[in-house]
């Protein structure tokens, strides 16, 4: 049982790079930095899963959450993943239809970046 | 600790006590008893990896709930039972837990994935997993729990069409 958490504030985004397993036993260290941070009023989040090394569905649950969190305040959530074991398991639940999953933390903070200010 | 071995036909069958710690203990056993038939590939071992840790879950939140989610460990709990057999070139895994029996047809619903309203609902995904990764899946009661019956084939069962509606196969989760 290993998670790994590192929260770093990059161009008005708070970073979440998440490395080891995230299942029942360390997924709520994850809900709970995720909290934290919108509690602390960071609203526009990346979760980095670049260095996870396996996730279920408590783990997505726990995404799921976050997204929901962010998206109530009008923020903006979005995840880099490109280890295709990983992705496998958000593609085969369709999760990949709901969340954004982008190719690297900063290719993520320039097309949200680009996204908000393109939005009405 | 030392990972099991076994060869064709063999049966490997463990008692694990009823706590999240133990999930990746399961995890790390699937991994070496498929790593020791070259039929099945890292890829399909990594379903059977994420299928063992959805029914453990299930079996060890069973089981918490029985004893109240918030209470201390008891170590007077009930294990969960891991049953894993090895022939005719597949895998059958059976986890059985003590948490008072689970009814697949009565769990709750959810709505479309792709819907707003499913950000409302963390579970819901287990049981819809392990029914995409594994060939047959079947739920026996047994005395005051149940037992979920896993059967694995080396290849994957094709990837049957996406969720979509994680209920779409008539399932919800077992973890809410």
């Amino acid at each position: 049982m290993d998670l790994r958490l590192e929260v770093s504030e990059r161009g008005g985004w708070s970073v979440v790079e998440v490395g080891g397993e995230i299942d029942v036993a360390t997924a709520p260290r994850l809900r709970e930095q995720l909290i934290a941070l919108v509690n602390d009023q960071r609203y526009h989040i990346v979760v980095s899963l670049e260095a996870v090394d396996f996730i279920d569905s408590t783990g997505l649950g726990v995404l799921i959450s976050g997204l929901k969190r962010v998206r109530t305040h009008g923020g903006r959530f979005v995840l880099v993943c490109t280890e295709p074991r990983i992705l496998k398991v958000f593609e085969i639940t369709g999760l990949l239809a709901v969340f954004n999953v982008c190719s690297s933390i900063e290719e993520a903070i320039v097309l949200e970046a680009e996204a908000a200010e393109e939005a009405p | 600790m030392t990972a099991p071995t076994a060869a064709a036909g063999d049966v490997v069958e463990l008692e694990l006590p009823a706590r999240p710690e133990v999930v990746s203990v399961a995890r790390l056993i699937i991994g070496a008893l498929v790593a020791a038939d070259p039929l099945f590939d890292e890829e399909r071992s990594a379903d059977l990896r994420l299928a063992i840790s959805e029914a453990c879950t299930n079996a060890i939140q069973a089981e918490m709930k029985r004893r109240g989610h918030d209470g201390p460990p008891d170590p007077e709990a009930a294990p969960i039972v891991m049953r894993c057999v090895l022939a005719d070139g597949q895998i059958e895994v059976a986890i059985t837990d003590h948490g008072g029996g689970f009814d697949p047809t009565g769990l709750e619903q959810h709505p479309e994935v792709t819907s707003p309203d499913r950000l409302n609902y963390e579970g819901g995904l287990g049981i819809p997993l392990i029914k995409m990764l594994a060939d047959d899946l079947e739920f026996r009661s047994t005395d005051g729990g149940t037992t979920v019956v896993m059967r694995f084939e080396p290849r994957a069962p094709g990837l049957r069409p996406v969720i979509g509606s994680v209920n779409g196969s008539g399932a919800g989760t077992a973890q809410e």
